[in-house]
């Protein structure tokens, strides 16, 4: 029985390590527009709504989001795609002018910059 | 000269792979426009690799090893540092320092010495040094006075010793931990709080109602963290002397020193010591004891923030001494007297902790972690012809694994403990050897959904040789209906094997007879406790004139469904049996701080207490538990100068309401306490950030309870009685200190 437990506690992590060792945590920063505060909920749920993305923190000041995600379930692109779909600019994803227009007051950042 | 042009051709071939380099654009937002920034400044952090942007605010910038974040600045500008990790091309943009003004005053908000969780699903305060200096003194016990969360009592007449209480229950039944091990339980859950220096400490988290089962199944009023300084971010040195009018000197002195990056250690020293005999109510005995501790603490921290490591090992031993009783006893030529009532405790303690933490570099949401530790506890105790001895040797081990699933809005963390606790306890003439062994498994879910709501679930499941196999639940709630309104609900249970004689040692200072109604069960004969804790509370933050504040109010009810109940309800005796029938400890609290500006600040709470529990004589509230209590204090602080000179002035008022005594010699049967109110100040002159001095007044109204030892004629006889005080026994008390720190 005790043995079992030590087993137990020795294997369980390792396995678990050596499962992440195979890369399926890429990690990836990039800009998402946004102003606020409000804006950072719902650029984090929308990151979240994919399938594959592990983690994901939009920075305000900075506007960039740093996500930890399974490349193998989702691509930065898609990701960014689905990002866009919520009115947030991405680098490879622009939101659509209908979607953006709906944003919150305060989430109604500048589009010209990319311009 | 040749060199110098190898030089520069290696290097311009160097710089011209692009794939080395960061490309961006810097810009500002003026109005609705967008400028680029030219002559803006980027350099890698900490660093001397840097450039400025050109026309159109763009610039290239050769990666740098040794940092990996990019500080941008422009005069006129905030500065900002942002992190680089797998970008090649970056966009940013500076906010002008105008908008940067608005955000200082956020900034230079005075950052609360209390700070009540905004995040967490469980009710947690946070108390941190700044709030620990306002205590009088000096160790742990005496750290809460100016807290309302926890309550301060007076364990007895003779060793000055304070008892605190959470939700209307002693601290057996809250889970007292240093940096999340189980520190003050079993031998030293009479004095144990007293054994921490409060100069060691760096913050206390206090958890009301049930903890996390990470930590055992042992919480069930609350849980009471302890962090102690860590010698990678103390202070070099630090000196504090402290000394009062009722003959009390203490001496810290704490040294750190950094090896390297990677190693440091602490090395801390106290001493404290009181050789006068006090005696201001004529009693001829001592109010206060004599009294002598020495207690070292050598820790090493070990940090390595590339790897993800970070390690600690402590080590601790301390020694204390009290001498309490008549005046005039003398231990040496009074041991056996049948004529002077004398008593001495003498405790050693030796305490070893290794802990090791491992934080994935890739995925930081996954850590894992190793704690154990050791600790050897020895007292020897005689209360006038009265034996109590205990030696308890304790080892626990614990190991945590924190992941996620799926994503990190779900955590959870799951681990296996195991505990080891060995006693031998000698009281009178009897002997009492008990081992506890246990081992358990947890494993606790958190859900947050990143905006309102988040919530806390976990289970472990123990096998323990006298308390038996079982499940441990908890649950916490966190929602808010808006930004500015926090609900919290918890639920969970806990249990415990009570050490009857070392959490009741106060009783020792009795002539009771001692009976234990035993009935089969593991523990003296008696059965485990087992309670369930429950509770509700709704924080509402406000804005008023320039400054902030908020009001709290909470319910908790503990529902034992067995407790090992102490009553001494009945004249001359003190029994021990299980629980037959309700015990119930409902407790509210209605509190209000409030901050009006950066110099001053309020805190105000009304505390009910309903303890009942059924005793042979009745349903009763528990003895010397005032139903109503409240709390008050007022900070004020100057603006701290350039050099960090400052005043800092603290008063803080209790009213403790009428406690119901029990019958003795003294106090027929359904007295009373009076109500009394208790005020304490304290003013603090800081010279420099460095060195500052304070004096403060204890109980400057001067209250005090006469007569507080039963039967003080007849220290021998059946009516002695030191254990019914319900005030301080000492009047007004004038201290002073000053601390200072390289």
């Amino acid at each position: 029985m005790k043995k079992l437990i030590l087993i137990f506690i020795v294997v369980l992590p390792l396995a678990v390590i050596s499962q992440e060792k195979v890369n399926k945590n890429n990690k990836v920063s990039f800009e998402v527009s946004g102003n606020c505060e409000m804006c950072k909920i719902r650029i984090e749920k929308a990151a979240f709504s994919v399938k594959g993305v592990k983690m994901a923190i939009w920075d305000i000041p900075s506007n960039i989001i740093s996500v930890i995600h399974n490349p193998n379930k989702v691509s930065v692109e898609s990701l960014q795609k689905a990002i866009a779909a919520f009115g947030h600019d991405t680098p490879f994803a622009k939101a659509d002018d209908g979607v953006y227009a709906e944003l919150p007051m305060c989430c109604q950042y500048n589009r010209n910059n990319m311009e | 000269m040749k060199y110098s042009l190898i030089l520069l051709l290696n290097a311009s071939c160097f710089f011209s792979t692009a794939q080395y380099k960061l490309k961006g654009t810097i810009f500002t937002k003026e109005a609705s426009q967008v400028i680029p920034l030219p002559g803006t400044s980027i350099y890698w952090l900490n660093s001397k690799v840097g450039t400025t942007t050109n026309e159109e605010g763009q610039f290239n910038l050769v990666f740098e090893k040794t940092s990996d974040k990019l500080v941008i600045s422009f005069v006129g500008f905030k500065t900002d540092t942002i992190l680089i990790q797998d970008q090649k091309n970056i966009t940013h943009f500076l906010i002008s320092s105008e908008a940067e003004s608005l955000d200082e005053v956020t900034l230079i908000k005075r950052r609360q010495a209390i700070q009540k969780s905004y995040l967490e699903a469980q009710n947690i305060v946070n108390v941190n040094s700044a709030e620990l200096l306002k205590a009088a003194c000096c160790n742990l016990s005496e750290s809460f006075e100016t807290n309302p969360a926890i309550d301060v009592n007076f364990s007895d007449a003779l060793t000055g010793t304070k008892q605190i209480k959470m939700l209307g229950l002693t601290s057996p039944y809250l889970l007292i931990t240093e940096e999340n091990i189980p520190m003050v339980r079993g031998a030293s859950q009479a004095y144990g709080l007293s054994f921490t220096p409060g100069t060691w400490i760096e913050s206390i988290q206090i958890t009301k109602g049930t903890g996390s089962v990470v930590n055992g199944f042992e919480s069930i009023a609350g849980q009471i963290n302890t962090e102690i300084k860590k010698p990678f971010v103390d202070v070099p040195l630090f000196v504090n002397l402290f000394t009062s009018a009722n003959g009390r000197q203490e001496l810290n002195l704490q040294g750190n020193q950094k090896w390297n990056n990677k190693w440091s250690t602490g090395l801390f020293l106290h001493g404290n010591q009181r050789n006068q005999s006090m005696d201001q109510n004529g009693d001829a005995f001592l109010d206060v004891p004599l009294a002598k501790q020495v207690n070292l603490l050598n820790r090493w921290q070990f940090t390595d923030v590339e790897k993800g490591w970070v390690g600690f090992g402590t080590i601790r031993w301390m020694n204390d001494e009290k001498q309490i009783g008549a005046l005039g006893y003398d231990p040496l030529t009074d041991r056996n007297s049948t004529s002077i009532w004398g008593s001495e405790i003498k405790t050693q303690r030796f305490d070893a902790s290794l802990k090791i933490g491992y934080v994935f570099p890739e995925i930081p949401y996954q850590t894992l972690g190793f704690q154990s530790a050791y600790s050897r506890h020895n007292q020897d105790a005689y209360y006038g012809p009265r034996i109590y001895e205990i030696e308890h040797e304790s080892f626990y081990a614990n190991f945590l694994f924190n992941s996620i699933i799926w994503n990190t809005k779900n955590k959870f963390k799951a681990g296996l403990n195991i505990a080891y606790d060995q006693y031998y306890e000698t009281v009178d003439w009897s002997y009492f050897n008990r081992t506890d062994r246990s081992v358990g498994g947890f494993f606790e879910y958190s859900y947050d959904n990143l905006n309102n709501f988040n919530l806390v679930a976990g289970i472990r499941g123990d096998i323990h040789n006298n308390i038996g196999t079982f499940l441990t639940p908890r649950l916490h709630f966190r929602y808010l209906p808006n930004p500015k309104t926090i609900l919290r609900s918890s639920i969970g249970s806990g249990r415990k094997a009570a050490n009857i004689f070392a959490e009741n040692q106060t009783l020792f200072g009795t002539n009771r007879v001692i009976s234990i109604a035993e009935n089969g069960g593991n523990i003296y004969g008696l059965n485990p406790e087992k309670a369930w804790n429950y509770g509700f509370s709704i924080r509402q933050l406000f804005n008023l004139g320039i400054g902030s504040g908020d009001i709290t109010a909470d319910y908790y009810i503990t529902n034992f469904i067995n407790q090992v109940v102490v009553d001494w309800e009945k004249k001359h005796h003190l029994a021990f049996y299980n629980l037959d029938g309700p015990s119930l400890a409902k407790s509210f609290q209605l509190a209000v701080d409030y901050t009006p500006n950066n110099t001053l600040s309020f805190r105000i709470a009304y505390k009910n207490y309903d303890v009942k529990t059924t005793y042979n004589s009745g349903f009763l509230q528990r003895p010397l538990q005032a139903q109503n209590r409240f709390f008050a204090n007022m900070g004020w602080e100057t603006e701290p100068k350039k050099n960090g000179a400052q005043w800092r002035w603290d008063l803080t008022y209790h009213a403790v309401g009428k406690q119901r005594l029990v019958e003795t010699f003294r106090d027929i049967n359904g007295s009373y306490s009076p109500s009394y109110g208790l005020m304490n100040s304290q003013l603090t002159k800081a010279f420099k950030s460095n060195f500052e001095i304070y004096l403060g007044i204890e109980n400057f109204g001067n209250y005090k309870q006469t007569n507080p030892i039963i039967g003080v004629d007849n220290p021998f006889g059946v009516d002695f009685d030191t254990a019914q005080v319900y005030a301080p026994i000492f009047g007004r008390m004038i201290y002073a200190g000053l601390r200072w720190n390289l």
